[in-house]
């Protein structure tokens, strides 16, 4: 059971022999690539970021709930930092357990909530030159503090 | 005063201009030292959509600042 952070690209054979095991009948693994367009951008390549230490608890966390959730036997799941282009591995998970039934689900399990709750952040860089941090729409710089009296529109 | 060490992550790292510092503060809470960084660099994220860690936990914006904390603002994740 472990999660890790790398910065160098990812190597699912690796990761899965990691996983064998004799009694497990069943292994599902995700992938998750870096896509060529978000919300009708072209993407040209993404930079993630991790708070590491945070990151780590919080996935083990996840990890441990999903043992005890679908009676998984183990699981690994590798998150990519850095830059990385189209088609690019950002994050995998390997789940195995007695039977497929509880290998889906834990799996699916682990990436859901890896989403929502592990401290990455995907900026995402675009064909027009422009980039931006994903789900952050309302983060606002002021960048025309002194000039309150203006009416133009802020980005 | 206390002194606080403040990480800085994604969006909050590019307003910033910085991935870390130690800051002397008055603050006496999360919450408000969030406030003392949104004003000293002059942006705003609803802090409804961050969240805090204190030494590396998860914590409550309520949570009381010590001497030697570290601190971070974790804007919202977008991993995966």
């Amino acid at each position: 059971m472990r999660f890790e952070i790398s910065a160098i690209p990812l190597t699912p054979e690796i990761y899965k022999k990691s996983l064998t095991n004799p009694s497990c009948g069943g292994f599902v693994s995700f992938e998750g690539w870096v896509r060529d367009f978000n919300e009708n951008k072209d993407v040209t390549h993404l930079e993630y970021e991790a708070y590491p230490a945070l990151a780590k608890n919080e996935a083990v966390k996840i990890i441990q709930e999903a043992y005890e959730k679908f009676g998984i036997k183990n699981a690994l799941c590798v998150h990519r930092v850095g830059d990385l282009a189209i088609g690019e591995i950002a994050v995998w998970v390997g789940v195995v357990g007695v039977h497929r039934g509880e290998a889906f689900k834990a799996c699916e399990y682990i990436i859901n909530e890896l989403k929502v709750r592990v401290p990455i952040w995907k900026k995402e860089h675009y064909s027009n030159g422009n980039s931006g941090w994903v789900e952050c729409h309302e983060c606002k710089k002021h960048d025309h503090e002194h000039h309150f009296d203006h009416h133009h529109s802020h980005k | 005063m206390k002194k606080i060490m403040i990480q800085y992550f994604a969006i909050i790292k590019d307003f910033t201009g910085k991935s870390e510092e130690v800051i002397e503060t008055n603050s006496i809470i999360a919450s408000d030292l969030l406030n003392e960084i949104f004003t000293k660099y002059k942006f705003t994220i609803p802090q409804s959509q961050l969240k805090v860690a204190i030494n590396d936990d998860f914590c409550d914006w309520g949570q009381l600042l010590k001497e030697g904390d570290k601190i971070v603002f974790i804007p919202p994740v977008s991993g995966g």
